[in-house]
C-alpha cells in the first residue's frame, strides 16, 4: 500500500470517528414535550455525515408535518454539536420514508410508559375508519379505558381515561 | 410542464394553508375543551402540509420565491384553492360538514399520491395520508354524533351538508393542468376517486341517519382564482402580518 493510500485511509478512519461521536451528541438531544425520549429513540434522526474541517450535515423527519417541536430540535441539535466542538452545523428534513411509531424501540416504549404516557398500541400500518386499540393505563395497567379525544396537548398524542383507576392519561398515538 | 407542476403544487398548498386558517378561527370558540384543542390539532396538519407544499411550489417555480411570500403575499386572484376549504365555519355542524366532504376526498387522494413519479410529491402524500385518516375519522364520528343526536342536532347537521354540497364537485375537476399530469404519472385523476369518495360518504350519513343530497348543480372558480365573497375577509386577516410588516418574521 502506498503511503498516500495510507494517510487516506487514516483519514477515513478519522472522519468515520467524528460521524460517530456526532451521531451520538445528537442523538442525545430530548423531545422538548416528551423529555423522557431522545431523537433517536423517535428515529427523528436520519443520518450523520462529517466532512472535513468538522462540518456536521444532519437529517431529521418530522413526526407530523406541523409538529411545531422541530423548530426547537433543529436549534438544540445545532447547539449541541457546536457545543461537542463540530465546527459548523447544517441540518435537513428529509420527508421520506414518512416517520411511524413503528420505529420507536421496545426501550423507548417502556420509558414513555414509565413517564406516564400510554406507548402507541399496534402497528401503524393496520387501520380503520373506526375502532381503537386496546390501550391499558399507563398508571395502573388496566384494560378498561376510553379515548377522550383523538387529539391532545401535542400532534402526536391523544387522550384518554382510565375507567378502573379514574386516571385521565396521554396515549402515543400509533401513527 | 413546469407551470403545471407549479400550478398542481399551489392549488394542493392553498387548499391545506386556507383550511388551516378557516379552522385555527375556532381556537377559543370550540363547543369544548377536547374540540378546540382537536381543531387546532387538524389545523396545524393543514399548517405542516401547506409548508411543505408551498417550499415545494417555489422550488418548481424558480424564481426566488419561498413559502412565505406564496402564502402571505399573493392577492385574491391567485389562489387557487378550491372554494369548499374556504367556506366560513358557520355553526359547528358546518365546520364538521367541510371537514366530512373534504378530509373524505383527501385521504384516498394522499393514498394514490403517494405513487407519483415525482418523489417530492410522494414523500409529502406519504406523511400527509396518515395525518387525513384522523381528520376524516374526527368528522365522521361527530356527523355521526350529529346527525344520530337530537332532532335539533340532526336538522343543523343536515342544513350543513345540504349547504356545502354544491361545493363537492370542485374536487372532481380535472382541467387541462391536471391531465396534463396525470398522463405524466405525476397527479392524481380525481375522477378516479368519485366512488370511493361516495361509498365513504354513504357509509357515515347512513349511520348518521342523514341523506346523501342528489348531485345537482355544482360551484366552481376557486382553480381558476375565482373567490367566494368571505375570501377577501379570510386572506386581510391571515396575511396582516406580513403586510404591515413585510419580510418580518420569527
Amino acid at each position: 500500500m502506498s503511503a498516500a493510500g495510507d494517510t487516506d485511509t487514516v483519514q477515513a478512519l478519522a472522519l468515520e470517528e467524528q460521524r460517530l461521536r456526532a451521531l451520538e451528541v445528537a442523538g442525545q438531544v430530548p423531545d422538548p414535550e416528551v423529555p423522557v425520549l431522545t431523537i433517536a429513540d423517535l428515529g427523528v434522526l436520519r443520518d450523520v455525515r462529517v466532512r472535513e474541517g468538522g462540518v456536521v450535515e444532519v437529517d431529521i423527519t418530522p413526526t407530523y408535518t406541523g409538529c411545531p417541536a422541530m423548530a426547537v430540535f433543529t436549534m438544540d441539535i445545532e447547539t449541541a454539536l457546536l457545543a461537542a466542538g463540530f465546527s459548523s452545523v447544517r441540518i435537513n428534513t428529509v420527508l421520506s420514508p414518512a416517520w411511524t411509531t413503528d420505529w420507536l424501540s421496545a426501550e423507548a416504549r417502556e420509558k414513555l410508559r414509565a413517564y406516564g404516557i400510554a406507548p402507541p398500541a399496534g402497528k401503524a400500518s393496520r387501520r380503520a375508519l373506526f375502532g381503537d386499540d386496546q390501550v391499558a393505563c399507563p398508571r395502573c395497567g388496566s384494560l378498561e379505558t376510553e379515548k377522550v379525544s383523538e387529539f391532545g396537548s401535542t400532534a402526536c398524542k391523544a387522550l384518554w381515561r382510565c375507567r378502573a383507576c379514574a386516571e385521565p392519561f396521554d396515549y402515543f398515538k400509533c401513527h | 410542464m413546469t407551470d403545471a407542476l407549479f400550478t398542481y403544487v399551489l392549488r394542493l398548498a392553498d387548499d391545506a394553508a386556507i383550511l388551516s386558517q378557516r379552522l385555527g378561527e375556532w381556537c377559543g370558540h370550540a363547543p369544548t375543551l377536547e374540540e378546540d384543542i382537536g381543531l387546532a390539532n387538524v389545523a396545524l396538519d393543514h399548517v405542516g402540509q401547506a409548508r411543505a407544499l408551498y417550499s415545494y411550489a417555489a422550488e418548481v417555480e424558480g424564481k426566488g420565491r419561498d413559502e412565505d411570500q406564496l402564502c402571505f403575499l399573493r392577492v385574491e386572484r391567485a389562489f387557487r384553492n378550491c372554494l369548499l376549504v374556504e367556506q366560513p365555519n358557520g355553526d359547528f355542524a358546518q365546520t364538521i360538514a367541510r371537514q366530512l366532504f373534504f378530509s373524505a376526498f383527501m385521504l384516498p387522494f394522499w393514498e394514490k399520491l403517494t405513487g407519483s413519479s415525482d418523489a417530492t410529491l410522494a414523500a409529502i402524500a406519504a406523511k400527509a395520508e396518515k395525518e387525513a385518516a384522523y381528520h376524516l375519522r374526527h368528522a365522521s364520528e361527530w356527523t355521526i354524533r350529529l346527525g344520530d343526536g337530537t332532532a335539533e342536532s340532526q336538522r343543523r347537521m343536515q342544513e350543513a351538508i345540504d349547504l356545502l354540497w354544491p361545493y363537492t364537485g370542485e374536487l372532481f375537476e380535472a382541467d387541462d393542468t391536471v391531465s396534463q399530469l396525470v398522463a405524466a404519472g405525476i397527479a392524481v385523476d380525481p375522477q378516479g376517486l368519485r366512488a370511493g369518495w361516495l361509498a365513504t360518504l354513504s357509509r357515515v350519513l347512513e349511520e348518521a341517519t342523514l341523506t346523501l343530497p342528489a348531485q345537482g348543480w355544482m360551484q366552481t372558480g376557486g382553480r381558476d382564482g375565482r373567490h367566494s365573497e368571505s375570501f377577501g375577509h379570510l386572506l386581510s386577516e391571515m396575511q396582516y402580518m406580513q403586510r404591515a410588516y413585510p419580510g418580518r418574521n420569527w
